[in-house]
């Protein structure tokens, strides 16, 4: 880590001490939640600079997920599309199927270091709130999970399996009924429980310290990835590729490639069903700067400032908002933004698991479908690398559905 | 003189604590607000608090999200707000009205347009939830453009500090959120109120309301003797949601409120006996 941060020199200095990455970020709450947000910063600084914290969480990360994942030449791949190599990097290999327990791992480790018993968190797709009640289940924590009632419906499930683990299943009724709304649920009872309450943010958005915070958990990606690169090809990528939801799989795997130049960084936005129109979750393609969930950045909403309700086939990227980091690396060039629609996801959902035998999740079938896209005409020197975030065992109902099919 | 500072200055001269309902505008329906504020003002309120409909309101809890949620589907936004301030000044010149709400749809507007166009309408001061003392520095300037004063929030688990700052930055008056949790939450400890109230008079020169939990005419009478405003919003919220058109809207407020009133002016006048005597 201190190599890459001398590397990086300017980027990586970011947010400045309010949670800023330039104009984005920052603590846009109620003064309800401040004091938590203090101390939960605090904390963090305190156990990320202590030894037996990173050696407990070095440990955790090797036995409990199963790190490091590894990095995959996907040869069929490759030659189908004809152009540079494409190598994924294996998240969907992880414990509970996906980059999440990154973050779950290291925030309840915090939880427990902070003294709270009990463990909030929000979920989309049923993978955060898999990867929370995961870790509770393990910490014996009191774990409740907020999830849309649309989501708990689409996601059965994974309400099943974070019921198995003990968790309470909330269904949030109101707006949208979606993750932005369990997002808005998770708050109200953080605010209202402060005293003995973690909320386990599931992505780097909402207000400081979690984009910091949660990036710094799923960095563990990109400096794996950045070494086992080296190792393995003998140089650094040429691009990176990873969906972005909220934007933690791809912040983790780009964050510690920020200060090499060379290195392309593409994030692929759920288009859902198409740019041009509003039923989409592409805040970075096609939104505007704004302030939402405690951070501005950009976000999805009508021209009288209400944010829209969104769209995609994956659950995971169905959110109208986007870390502020994200936002700041558009801005300042460093990243490019890209859309791909629900028919492309879902084409390269079944590309990839018949031409290499792996079942991407729906919301990494974004990311392959655009790591295809740039490997074509590429040389076969080149290597594209791409961020396999979840594996797609959640969603074969989904999948099931749409091709007209019941389970 | 900004109409907060005025009103204020009378009520102390006159030992009275302000009552501060709040309504959601647009809610129960888009043509209740306007005669509700007008009721609240006659039922014995001094400030009024409106709050601008929004999508996401995560400080809030059910009763003001689903009025919310209900003012925005009848298509009350910030312009149909700005445009019930200004029918409702017609005929008050007098009642300040602080806007509450939160920062998205007032960025879209653009702030420097919104500032202007609340200031035409008659508004004094604005609350916006989601921008505490430490992100307000660029909502500050042109709210000071136009004499509107900004409120802040101080928490229970606000410290030192911050309060500090915020005492520092503030206008017209701070707002003490009297529980941990959100709006028409029913968990005020009353027994904290006044030391609480203590904390913040020491670091302040502006009054204090107390707020968020605020449901009976006990509750209000017991914070009326610490705090300088006692604000009212689920509880009224959730008797307005109950009526079918305004004159029940107003019905209700009127019901609702005079009450409040008057134990809030009983507990006062029984404790100036107390001192006398
Ligand atoms: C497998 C997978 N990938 C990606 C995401 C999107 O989240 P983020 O953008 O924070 O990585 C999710 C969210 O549920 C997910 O489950």
């Amino acid at each position: 880590m201190a190599e890459t941060a001398e590397k990086t020199a300017i980027p990586t200095q970011l947010p400045d001490a309010g949670g800023h990455f330039g104009v984005f970020g920052g603590r846009f709450v109620s003064e309800t939640l401040m004091a938590a947000l203090e101390e939960l910063e605090a904390a963090w600084r305190k156990y990320l600079a202590d030894d037996a914290f990173v050696a407990r969480l070095d440990s955790d990360l090797a036995h409990f997920v199963g790190r490091p994942s590894p990095l995959y030449l996907a040869e069929n791949l490759t030659r189908k599309v004809g152009g540079a190599q494409i190598v994924l990097k294996r998240e969907d290999l992880n414990h509970t199927g996906a980059h999440k327990i990154n973050n779950t791992v290291g925030q309840a480790l915090l939880a427990q270091a902070m003294g709270k018993q009990r463990v909030i968190a929000e979920t989309g797709a049923g993978q955060h709130g898999v990867a929370t009640a995961t870790v509770a289940a393990r910490l014996g924590m009191k774990c409740v999970v907020y999830m849309g009632s649309e989501d708990v419906r689409r996601q059965s499930v994974n309400v099943f399996r974070m019921k198995l683990l003990g968790a309470e299943v909330i269904s949030v009724e109101a707006g949208s009924k979606t993750l932005k709304d369990a997002l808005n649920e998770a708050m109200r009872d953080w605010v209202t429980n402060v005293d003995d309450t973690f909320y386990v943010l599931g992505t780097v958005a909402g207000p400081h310290p979690y984009p910091a915070m949660v990036r710094d958990f799923n960095a563990v990606v990109g400096r794996e990835a950045r070494q086992q690169v080296q190792e393995e090809y003998g140089r650094l990528p040429n691009a990176l590729v990873a969906c972005v939801g909220g934007g933690s799989n791809a912040i983790g795997l780009f964050h510690p490639f920020i200060g090499d130049d060379e290195v392309a960084m593409y994030g692929v936005e759920a288009a859902g069903h198409g740019l041009s129109g509003h039923e989409h979750a592409a805040s970075l393609c096609a939104g505007r700067i704004g302030v939402l969930h405690g951070s501005r950045t950009y976000l999805l909403d009508d021209d009288a400032g209400q944010i829209i309700d969104t769209h995609s086939v994956s659950a995971g990227l169905d959110y109208p908002g986007v870390g502020p980091e994200h936002a700041w690396l558009k801005d300042s060039g460093r990243a490019a933004y890209v859309g791909i629609d629900d028919e492309e996801a879902l084409a390269a959902f079944h590309e990839l698991t018949r031409s290499e035998g792996i079942m991407p999740a729906l919301e990494s079938a974004h990311a392959v479908a655009y790591g295809m896209k740039l490997a074509a005409g590429r040389s076969k020197d080149e290597i594209v690398l791409v961020n396999l975030s979840g594996r797609g065992d959640k969603d074969i109902n989904t999948v099931a559905e749409l091709e007209g099919m019941t389970l | 003189m900004n109409r907060i500072d005025a009103r204020f200055g009378d009520l102390r001269r006159r030992g009275r604590c302000a009552l501060i309902p709040y309504v959601t505008a647009g809610y129960p329906g888009p043509d209740a607000t306007v005669p509700v504020m007008h009721a609240a003002v006659e039922a014995g309120a001094d400030l009024l608090e409106v709050g601008m409909p929004f999508s996401d309101v995560m400080a809030d809890g059910p009763v003001i999200q689903e009025a919310c949620a209900r003012a925005l589907e009848q298509g009350t936004g910030l312009q149909e707000v700005l445009a019930m301030v200004a029918e409702f000044r017609r005929s008050d010149a007098a009642t300040p009205v602080v806007l509450m709400g939160y920062a998205n749809p007032i960025e879209r507007r653009g702030v420097a347009r919104f500032c202007e166009e609340a200031a035409a309408a008659g508004v004094d001061g604005l609350l916006i939830v989601d921008v505490p003392a430490d992100e307000a520095a660029e909502m500050r300037a042109e709210l000071a453009r136009h004499d509107l004063h900004q409120i802040f929030l101080v928490a229970p688990t606000t410290t030192d500090a911050r309060l500090k700052r915020a005492a520092a930055l503030a206008g017209g008056f701070l707002y003490y959120v009297s529980i941990k949790g959100v709006t028409g939450a029913s968990t005020l400890d009353t027994a904290s109120l006044a030391p609480a109230v203590e904390r913040i008079r020491n670091a302040a020169g502006v009054p204090i309301a107390v707020g968020f939990g605020i449901r009976t005419p006990e509750h209000a009478a017991t914070a009326a003797e610490s705090a300088d405003a006692v604000v009212i919003g689920s509880a009224l919220v959730e008797r307005l949601g109950k009526t079918d058109s305004p004159a029940a809207a107003v019905d209700a407020a009127r019901e609702y409120l005079a009450p409040v009133r008057e134990a809030m002016d009983n507990n006062a006048s029984s404790k100036r006996d107390a001192v006398s005597a």
